[in-house]
C-alpha cells in the first residue's frame, strides 16, 4: 500500500517536471518566433509606407502573385517571382554539388577497409570554410572574382594573357550564380560531411562484415546497406538544406559591386529584406512575400515528412509504443 | 595453391593501394580547394595597392602588413573614413557578446527541453514533440517582418537582447539532442540518481549533461558559428547603424561597400583580420568537433 502511494506520487510530481523543464523553450518561442509569425500575416494585410496602417485585404498578395492594372504592382510581379525562381535554382544547384561531395567524402572516410592517410587533417580542413563568417566570404570571392582588372583572376588570367578583357564574373547573370552555388557548396559541404559521418559510424561494423563475406561489392554495399540506414539522417540533412535554401540571404546579398544587389542573385529572402529595410518600410509587402514562402516551405515540409514517415526515427518510436 | 593465394592477396592489395591514393589526391585537391581563397585574401592583406594592381595572385608575402594596419587605423585618411566604418576590436567584442551568450542559451535550453522529453511522462509530451518536429521546418526569415515591426514597436531595436533571447528557443538542436539522448541515455541512471535522493534539476545538470558532452559540444559549436556568422538579424535589427553597436559581418561589409575606400591592401586586411581569430579558435577546437562526432556514434 506504502509502495502504490510512492509511486502515485512519483507519477504526480514527476509531470510537472516535465512541463517546467519545456516550459523555457515554449515562452521564448511564443514571443520570439509565433507572434512575429502572427504580426507578419497581420501585415501582410495591411498598407504599405505611409499608409501602414491601411488594411488593403488581399492587395499585397494579388500585386506579388499576378500583378495588378498599374506599372508598379506588375514591377514588383515581376521582381518576386524573379526571386522565387532564383531561390530554386541557387538552391538546387548547391544542393546537388554539396550533397554528392559530401556523401562521397562521407563513405571514403568511413570505409574501414580503405583507409586514406590524414584522414583526421582532411575533416578539420573542409570544415573550415564553414566556421568563416559569410559576409568575409563574399568579401573574399567580391575580391577574387572582382569584375575589373583588379579582381585576383583577371588580373591573372590577363597577365597570362589567356583573356584580353576582364570577364565580367559578378555581372553576369550565370556565372554570378554559378559563383554563388559553388560559394556555397564551397562552405556548406565538410558541415553536411560531418552530419552523414555521424550516421555511418552509427552502423555496426558487423553489418559490413557479414555483407563483405557474403560477397557484397562496395556499390552494392552502399545502396543496400548504407544508403538505407543513413535515410533518417539524410532526410534531416535535406530538410535543414532546404530551410537553409529558402534562408539563403547573405551571399547573395552581399555579391554585388556598388550600391545596387544584382537582380540575377535576389532570392526570396533577400526580396522580403530589400522591401522592410527602408526608410519608410513597406512591411505590407514583405510581410505578403514571406507568407508566401512561409506556405512554400509548410508545404515541402508535409510533403517530405509523408514521403519518409516510415522511416523518420522519431515516428518510428511512437508508433512502436 | 599458396602461391596463388599470395598471388590473389597480392592482387587485393594492390587494388586497396590504389584506391587509397586515388581518394588520397582526390581530398588534396579538395582541400586545396578549401584553402586557397583563405591564402589568397591573408597574402594579399600583406601587400600594398600597386602590387596588387599589378599582379592580383601571389604566392609569397608582401612586406606591407605594417603599412596596411596603420592604414586601417588612422583616422587622418580621407577624413576617418577607415576608422568610422571599421573598428576590429569593437567588432570582435560585440560578436563575441552576442555569439557567446547566445550558444549557452542554445545550448543549455535545448538540452533541457529534450531531457524534458525523454525522460518524463505527461499529458503533453506527444504534442510537444509533434509541434518542435513541425515547427523546425519555419524558416526564422519568414517572420522576420513581423519581428521587426514588433521589436521597432515595443522600441527593442538597437538593442542586443533579440539577438540573444530568440536562442533560447532552437528547434533543430532540440530535435538533434532528441535522437541523441533517445538513442543513447540510459533511463535506469535517472532511476539510481532518484533513489540517492538527487533532486530532479541536479540530477540534470550533474549526471545528464556529462553523460551529453559530446552531442552538446557539437552543437554548441555549431550555434557558436551560426550566431558568430549571423548577418541578417543584426544588420535588421541594428537600425542605427552605430560604429559602437555593429558586429564584425557588419563591419566587413560597410568597408567592401564603400567604393571610396579602394586601397585593396587595407580592404583585404579588412577581411583578414574577421576570420583570423575565427580560424585560430577553430583549430583549437576542432579536435572536439571530430572527437565529438565519433564519441557520440561510438554510444549510438
Amino acid at each position: 500500500m506504502q509502495a502504490t502511494s510512492v509511486k502515485r506520487h512519483k507519477m504526480v510530481s514527476y509531470a510537472k517536471y516535465g512541463y517546467m523543464f519545456i516550459a523555457p523553450f515554449f515562452i521564448a518561442y511564443a514571443f520570439f518566433m509565433i507572434y512575429p509569425l502572427i504580426n507578419t500575416i497581420i501585415l501582410s494585410f495591411k498598407g504599405n509606407g505611409n499608409f501602414a496602417d491601411q488594411w488593403v485585404g488581399l492587395q499585397n498578395f494579388q500585386y506579388l502573385l499576378f500583378g495588378g492594372d498599374n506599372r508598379a504592382a506588375n514591377a514588383i510581379h515581376n521582381e518576386f517571382m524573379n526571386s522565387l525562381g532564383n531561390t530554386l535554382i541557387l538552391w538546387a544547384g548547391n544542393f546537388v554539388v554539396q550533397i554528392v561531395l559530401s556523401l562521397l567524402l562521407a563513405v571514403w572516410f568511413s570505409d574501414v577497409r580503405i583507409k586514406i592517410k590524414g584522414t583526421g587533417f582532411f575533416k578539420v580542413v573542409m570544415y573550415l570554410p564553414n566556421i568563416i563568417t559569410a559576409a568575409s566570404v563574399a568579401g573574399m570571392f567580391l575580391m577574387i572574382f572582382g569584375n575589373s582588372k583588379y579582381g585576383a583572376i583577371n588580373s591573372l588570367l590577363l597577365s597570362w594573357q589567356s583573356i584580353l578583357e576582364p570577364i565580367p564574373f559578378i555581372n553576369d547573370v550565370w556565372s554570378s550564380r554559378i559563383l554563388v552555388m559553388l560559394i556555397q557548396s564551397w562552405m556548406w559541404f565538410g558541415n553536411t560531411m560531418l552530419l552523414l559521418m555521424s550516421g555511418i559510424f552509427g552502423i555496426d561494423p558487423s553489418i559490413y562484415e557479414a555483407a563483405d563475406i557474403d560477397g557484397s561489392s562496395g556499390a552494392n554495399t552502399f545502396f543496400r546497406i548504407t544508403m538505407p540506414i543513413l535515410k533518417p539522417i539524410f532526410i534531416y540533412v535535406f530538410i535543414t538544406s532546404m530551410i537553409g535554401g529558402l534562408q539563403m540571404f547573405d551571399i547573395p546579398y552581399l555579391l554585388h559591386e556598388g550600391r545596387t544587389i544584382r537582380p540575377s542573385l535576389e532570392t526570396g529572402a533577400v526580396f522580403i529584406y530589400q522591401y522592410f529595410h527602408q526608410a519608410s518600410p513597406n512591411y505590407g509587402y514583405s510581410a505578403a512575400a514571406s507568407v508566401i514562402l512561409f506556405v512554400i516551405t509548410a508545404v515541402l515540409g508535409v510533403i517530405i515528412y509523408r514521403f519518409n514517415t516510415d522511416s523518420t526515427a522519431p515516428v518510428k518510436k511512437r508508433k512502436a509504443k | 595453391m599458396a602461391d596463388s593465394y599470395n598471388n590473389s592477396n597480392k592482387a587485393y592489395r594492390r587494388s586497396i593501394m590504389l584506391h587509397s591514393t586515388i581518394r588520397f589526391i582526390v581530398c588534396l585537391l579538395l582541400t586545396i580547394i578549401c584553402l586557397l581563397p583563405i591564402y589568397i585574401i591573408v597574402i594579399n592583406s600583406t601587400r600594398d595597392t600597386a602590387d596588387i594592381i599589378a599582379n592580383g595572385v601571389s604566392f609569397l608575402p608582401g612586406g606591407s602588413l605594417i603599412d596596411n594596419i596603420s592604414k586601417l587605423n588612422d583616422p587622418t585618411i580621407q577624413n576617418g573614413a577607415y576608422t568610422d566604418t571599421y573598428n576590429v576590436l569593437i567588432g570582435y567584442r560585440n560578436s563575441l557578446i552576442i555569439a557567446g551568450f547566445s550558444t549557452v542559451l542554445t545550448v543549455f535550453f535545448s538540452g533541457l527541453t529534450a531531457y524534458g522529453l525523454t525522460v518524463y511522462d505527461f499529458k503533453l509530451k506527444k504534442f510537444a514533440t509533434t509541434f518542435i518536429l513541425a515547427i523546425m521546418m519555419i524558416p526564422t526569415q519568414v517572420v522576420s517582418t513581423g519581428f521587426l515591426q514588433f521589436m521597432v514597436k515595443i522600441k527593442l531595436y538597437d538593442n542586443y537582447l533579440p539577438l540573444i533571447l530568440p536562442a533560447i528557443a532552437a528547434p533543430a538542436v532540440v530535435f538533434f539532442m532528441l535522437q541523441y539522448m533517445r538513442s543513447s541515455f540510459p533511463l535506469d541512471v535517472v532511476e539510481a540518481a532518484r533513489i540517492d535522493g538527487c533532486g530532479e534539476f541536479r540530477t540534470f545538470l550533474q549526471i545528464a549533461l556529462p553523460i551529453f558532452k559530446p552531442a552538446f559540444a557539437v552543437q554548441a559549436i555549431f550555434a557558436f558559428v551560426a550566431s558568430w556568422n549571423n548577418y541578417y538579424t543584426p544588420s535588421m535589427l541594428l537600425l542605427s547603424g552605430k560604429l559602437e553597436q555593429k558586429t564584425m559581418p557588419m563591419m566587413v561589409t560597410a568597408i567592401l561597400s564603400n567604393d571610396k575606400l579602394t586601397d585593396f591592401g587595407v580592404r583585404y586586411l579588412a577581411i583578414t583580420l574577421s576570420i583570423i581569430p575565427v580560424v585560430v579558435v577553430y583549430l583549437i577546437l576542432s579536435k572536439y568537433i571530430v572527437k565529438g562526432v565519433t564519441l557520440g556514434a561510438v554510444k549510438g
